[in-house]
């Protein structure tokens, strides 16, 4: 699926710093409990949920539900993460064990350099540092410019870009691939070096449509006083619009390394030599191949997510946020 | 009288001098990013077009065929097997994976404990790069001694086939999707819950409306557009499915393949045929291309 399919929406939005803060919704993640009323209604009061008969309903609810969100989410994940610790042939065994019987922590560092994960994980944090680096710096050109400075036919630029909008990314798949292997004007084949993967992914209208509303609502006051004290253009842009906008540029440069650490199928289509392909494209090879032992197959995928989950437990808030803004477009 | 006029022309002459300057450093700024989008949107979006009409081969120059590419796609019995199962594939993520996402929503939006895990926990295989869940979830399916037939054998329950089976093949496919993708939107609908008033509910609950009439008349309705909105992302994102059937069943399994995965053995694998593969991203494009101008439609009028 593409990236822009994936950043779904309705709902709330990013807002300006300087604009009154929203109210606070849901009365926050503290609040506990039905015993603590008061606090949001829902379908069901929390007067309602306190009654005897009601409050054992409840409760079984919240246990039946914890303990199949744990198996259903958290359960995968582990036989994962303890599957590669296991030995092959207890992975094998038809009645699978729950606790590694004999630990192999030293399959992880086997796939490492064995499998040449090393090199992988490298490539893709390449790509994917490098990508971030050019969307933030051309969308963010492109939306300070479109929103601050107005210039002549720019509703039509942004009208062009909201249509690929429109164009599902696999419909262009294939143009686009020729167009990578002999870039008109340029003529140059970018197959096989990141600029495959950075320079289209830096046409984001996404990026560009987040940025450029968040930009809309930094009022043009502030910036008139700082031209007038002498201040540029791109001074402006880079001590007073992009401090302000630190919120919405975390949730654009959190999209922008996900998307690219998740991408499967243009990096499979560009990248075809060996050596530079991400994790993804390589995994998916070593699995067709079917030589690769599981334990280390699952060590591998592992190493593949660990830095999607710490990503997102270290801005959970800003990708939740980044979700429903999404949702404007995207 | 005649110092004015100078000073006038002079505001104006400056005052257009800046206007020229700010729209010189407008396009600068917006160079680099106009480049990308020329390139690698608009171009390729004509080139589309045009490949769909010619014949490339590498060795002479790409020439017109006309509608030979169309006529081909059309007279391919697998194209009809792709779209038959692309379509089942959407239909059967609609029944699964649309209903389920808001049905947990709405029930998360209920639960005063634990809000926190249950968000960390519906969202982080979305996290997960696509291929880590396909594979994980191939040595889940393993017919043999995967984790799904093990614990059916232990419930003694009949074991399946999974992937491996025309009958549930699809079916596997979907219930991956489903997980790997439902995180995104039980999020959006529980932002969207959350901002319905709560005094609906207390006047509902006054009239005498049950759960269920409140669920019906106050929750729903609110939720409208969040749930348009949603089921014509699903559509547009199922529509394209590729890397479940590329990894989970092979691309040249007629049970599974999808449209992309057509599109993709057109152009790269079996036919070479950039031409092919372009006429079938023409015409899945123009189912989804009216899904997308919807949808679009939609949320600008909003936003």
């Amino acid at each position: 699926m593409t990236v822009a399919t994936e950043r779904p929406s309705a709902g709330t939005r990013l807002r300006a710093p300087i604009r009154q803060r929203s109210r606070r919704r849901g009365g926050g993640p503290d609040q506990g409990g039905p015993d603590q009323g008061g606090a949001v209604r829902t379908l069901v009061s929390s007067a309602q949920l306190r009654r005897g008969h009601s409050r054992a309903v409840y409760f079984t609810v919240l246990a039946v539900t914890g303990v199949l969100f744990l198996l259903t989410f958290f359960f995968p994940l582990y036989w994962m993460v303890s599957g590669a610790l296991k030995a092959p042939a207890e992975l094998a065994l038809s009645t699978p064990t729950f606790i590694p019987r004999t630990f192999h922590p030293e399959t992880y560092a086997k796939a490492w350099s064995e499998l040449n994960l090393g090199r992988h994980f490298l490539n893709t944090a390449l790509y994917a540092l490098g990508g971030w680096l050019i969307q933030i710096t051309v969308d963010v050109g492109v939306a300070y410019a479109l929103s601050k400075l107005r210039p002549v036919l720019g509703r039509l630029v942004l009208g062009l870009m909201l249509v690929s909008l429109m164009l599902p990314a696999t419909a262009l798949l294939v143009p686009t691939y020729l167009t990578v292997a002999d870039v008109p004007i340029f003529e140059r084949n970018l197959l096989n070096t990141p600029w495959a993967l950075w320079l289209p992914a830096a046409a984001n209208t996404f990026n560009i449509y987040v940025l450029k509303r968040f930009f809309d609502q930094i009022p043009q006051d502030l910036l008139d006083s700082a031209s007038l004290d002498g201040a540029g253009r791109l001074r402006v842009l880079w001590s007073i619009v992009l401090p302000l906008s630190r919120p919405v540029l975390a949730v654009v440069s959190i999209f922008a390394v996900v998307g690219m650490w998740k991408d499967f199928l243009w990096p499979l289509l560009v990248l075809q030599d060996p050596e530079i392909q991400t994790l993804s494209v390589a995994l998916s090879r070593f699995a067709a191949t079917g030589r690769v032992p599981i334990n280390e197959m699952l060590a591998g995928l592992v190493i593949a997510s660990v830095p999607m989950i710490v990503i997102f437990l270290l801005f959970q808030r800003s990708i939740v946020k980044g979700l429903s803004a999404g949702a404007l477009k995207g | 009288m005649a110092v004015i006029a100078v000073g006038a022309r002079d505001a104006r002459r400056t005052r257009l001098r800046r206007k020229v300057a700010d729209n010189l450093l407008a396009y600068a700024f917006m160079a680099a990013g106009i480049a990308c989008f020329a390139l690698f949107s608009w171009y390729p979006l004509v080139r589309g077009v045009l490949l769909s009409f010619q014949q490339v081969n590498f060795v002479t120059d790409p020439f017109w065929v006309g509608f030979d590419n169309f006529r081909a796609v059309l007279d391919d019995p697998l194209f009809w097997t792709a779209l038959r199962n692309t379509l089942y594939f959407t239909g059967l993520a609609l029944v699964l994976g649309y209903a389920v996402p808001f049905a947990v929503a709405v029930l998360l939006n209920e639960l005063r404990h634990l809000k926190g895990f249950f968000r960390v926990a519906v969202y982080l295989p979305v996290m997960l790069p696509p291929i880590v869940t396909v594979l994980l979830w191939q040595y889940f399916y393993d017919p043999g001694n995967g984790l799904f037939n093990t614990v059916l054998r232990g419930l003694h329950l009949p074991e399946s086939q999974w992937t491996q089976s025309s009958s549930t093949a699809m079916l596997s496919l979907v219930l991956v999707s489903t997980w790997a993708n439902m995180g995104g939107a039980t999020l959006i609908y529980l932002a969207g819950l959350q901002g319905i008033p709560g005094e609906l509910y207390e006047a509902a609950e006054v009239e005498g409306a049950r759960v269920w009439q409140r669920l019906r008349y106050v929750t729903i309705p609110h939720m409208r557009f969040a749930l348009l909105v949603m089921l014509l992302i699903q559509v547009i994102a199922t529509m394209q499915v590729f890397i479940e059937p590329y990894q989970l069943t092979g691309t040249s399994n007629p049970d599974t393949i999808t449209i992309m995965v057509l599109i993709y053995r057109y152009a790269f694998t079996v036919n070479h045929d950039f031409g092919l593969a372009a006429a079938t991203s023409v015409l899945l494009f123009a189912v989804l291309g009216a899904f997308s101008a919807v949808y679009l439609r939609l949320t600008r009028d909003r936003t």
